[in-house]
């Protein structure tokens, strides 16, 4: 199995790297197009801003690249957002293969943003991306920005509000948490994936 | 509901882990790896690693271990200790760090925290604050405390320069009160409390940990985000099993070891 690190510029793409070596799994770490085609799971990491994020992968001539994959393909973090159709953070339009908009935490008394640490998560919709997760388990958490619930979201965690933090449409899956800072939860999670 | 943090702090120097009482006097506590993977395993939810000589020395932190410690750790850290410019960061970041913790050189060049958050997001720029009260019962930020003989008293009031951290880009405040340090006392609730009211972001307790009580204190009195300890830990005196028992039994948000 081939799995590819896209090289959008995230600083967390070591950390996802270990992870997967962890569970046995060398990704390469690569932002070469016929490489990411080739791969049978892809990965978009990503830690800071959206609209750099989409810049970047604008400017490796990925964008319609992306859009067309059929492997399975997860976003983490700034990975997941940028798999959605629009940002608040930046105004930017990302590349819209999840039907939501990303918004804002909205400020509120004593909760500070950004959302940072380890929050429960909740099943809403069964998938095999979360075999053998129970309620109430933990992953840890770092944004601002986050997706709100929609149809397409699998596992919630809530800040105020609920909002979506595992998603999945069709081929293409998103992590708001980051699976390799979650401990076993989290390689649990990333084991799933490999397993689609 | 998001969990209260139990973080560990690892004062980090020539490739030790060490830990002084109040600032000073560093005594060997073990390997930079071991006590990581200790402390993951014992239910930490966070690690932060103190190169505490980088700053004083004038040098950045060595990214040889960061990168170790990356390899193995499945739980979030922070690093801090000698960053000085963007260049630092990523090169921290890029080993493998969620975080970076700047002080001292942000104190020397507070644009360094927005540079940071421009470059990296806030999510991944923390603000250490080093804080004394003075004589005249103000706190005051400390500037270079790794090194006793380079520590300065600075005449910025704590208050103002955690306003302005935050201003900047901070996205999460640790205060180190150094008035409690190390003499497990109890956290500086009421300056902890003093900078809860002005503090938007995450804000970490650090300094005066000595009973599982004092955890408590922190989170339900000072309304901390996390608490940061390292002697209670390293000496075996708090089991952080145990300690999570007790605050769950206390109705604090806590993950489940």
């Amino acid at each position: 199995m081939t799995v590819v690190l896209v090289d959008a510029g995230g600083t967390n793409i070591g950390s996802v790297r270990y992870a997967l070596q962890r569970l046995g799994v060398d990704a390469a770490l690569t932002s070469d197009a016929a490489a990411i085609r080739a791969a049978d799971k892809v990965i978009l990491p990503g830690v800071g801003a959206a609209g750099p994020g989409m810049a970047r992968l604008r400017e490796l001539g990925l964008v319609e690249l992306m859009r067309s994959l059929t492997q399975p393909v997860l976003g983490v973090c700034l990975g997941m957002q940028l798999l959605c159709a629009h940002s608040e953070e930046g105004d930017t339009e990302c590349l819209g293969l999840i039907p939501a908009t990303v918004c804002r935490f909205a400020e509120r008394p004593g909760l500070r943003v950004p959302h940072m640490g380890w929050n429960g998560l909740t099943v809403q919709n069964a998938h095999p991306l979360l075999q053998d997760l129970s309620d109430g388990e933990q992953a840890y958490f770092v944004h601002s920005y986050a997706v709100p619930m929609n149809e397409w979201t699998l596992a919630s965690a809530n800040y105020g509000e609920p909002f979506s933090a595992v998603v999945a449409r069709g081929n293409f899956h998103g992590m708001q948490f980051h699976p390799e800072r979650s401990a076993t939860v989290g390689a649990r999670l990333l084991k799933n994936f490999l397993a689609l | 509901m998001l969990s209260r943090r139990i973080i560990p702090c690892l004062d980090v120097r020539d490739g030790q882990v060490v830990k002084g009482v109040r600032f000073r006097d560093h005594v060997a506590m073990g390997g930079i790896v071991d006590l990581a993977l200790r402390y993951r395993d014992e239910g930490a939810d966070e690690l932060v690693f103190y190169d505490i000589t980088a700053s004083p020395e004038g040098r950045s932190v060595d990214r040889g271990w960061v990168e170790k410690v990356a390899r193995v750790i499945d739980i979030p850290f922070c690093v801090a200790g000698g960053i000085r410019s963007v260049d630092d960061a990523r090169a921290v970041l890029h080993a493998g760090a969620d975080k970076v913790s700047v002080n001292s050189p942000a104190l020397e060049r507070p644009e360094l925290v927005a540079e940071l958050a421009a470059a990296f997001g806030v999510q991944c720029v923390v603000v250490g604050v080093d804080s004394l009260r003075d004589a005249d019962g103000e706190w005051r930020v400390r500037q270079y405390t790794g090194d006793p003989s380079k520590t300065r008293a600075l005449a910025r009031r704590t208050l103002d320069w955690v306003a302005e951290a935050q201003r900047l880009g901070a996205g999460e405040i640790v205060l180190n009160c150094m008035g409690s340090d190390g003499v497990r006392q109890g956290y500086d609730l009421e300056q902890l409390g003093a900078v809860r009211a002005l503090c938007r972001v995450p804000l970490i307790a650090s300094g005066g940990a000595g009973t599982i009580e004092h955890f408590r204190d922190a989170f339900v009195e000072a309304d901390v985000d996390g608490a940061l300890a390292a002697s209670v830990f390293h000496s075996g005196a708090i089991a952080i099993p145990e300690l999570k028992r007790y605050l769950q039994g206390q109705g604090v948000a806590v993950r489940a070891c």
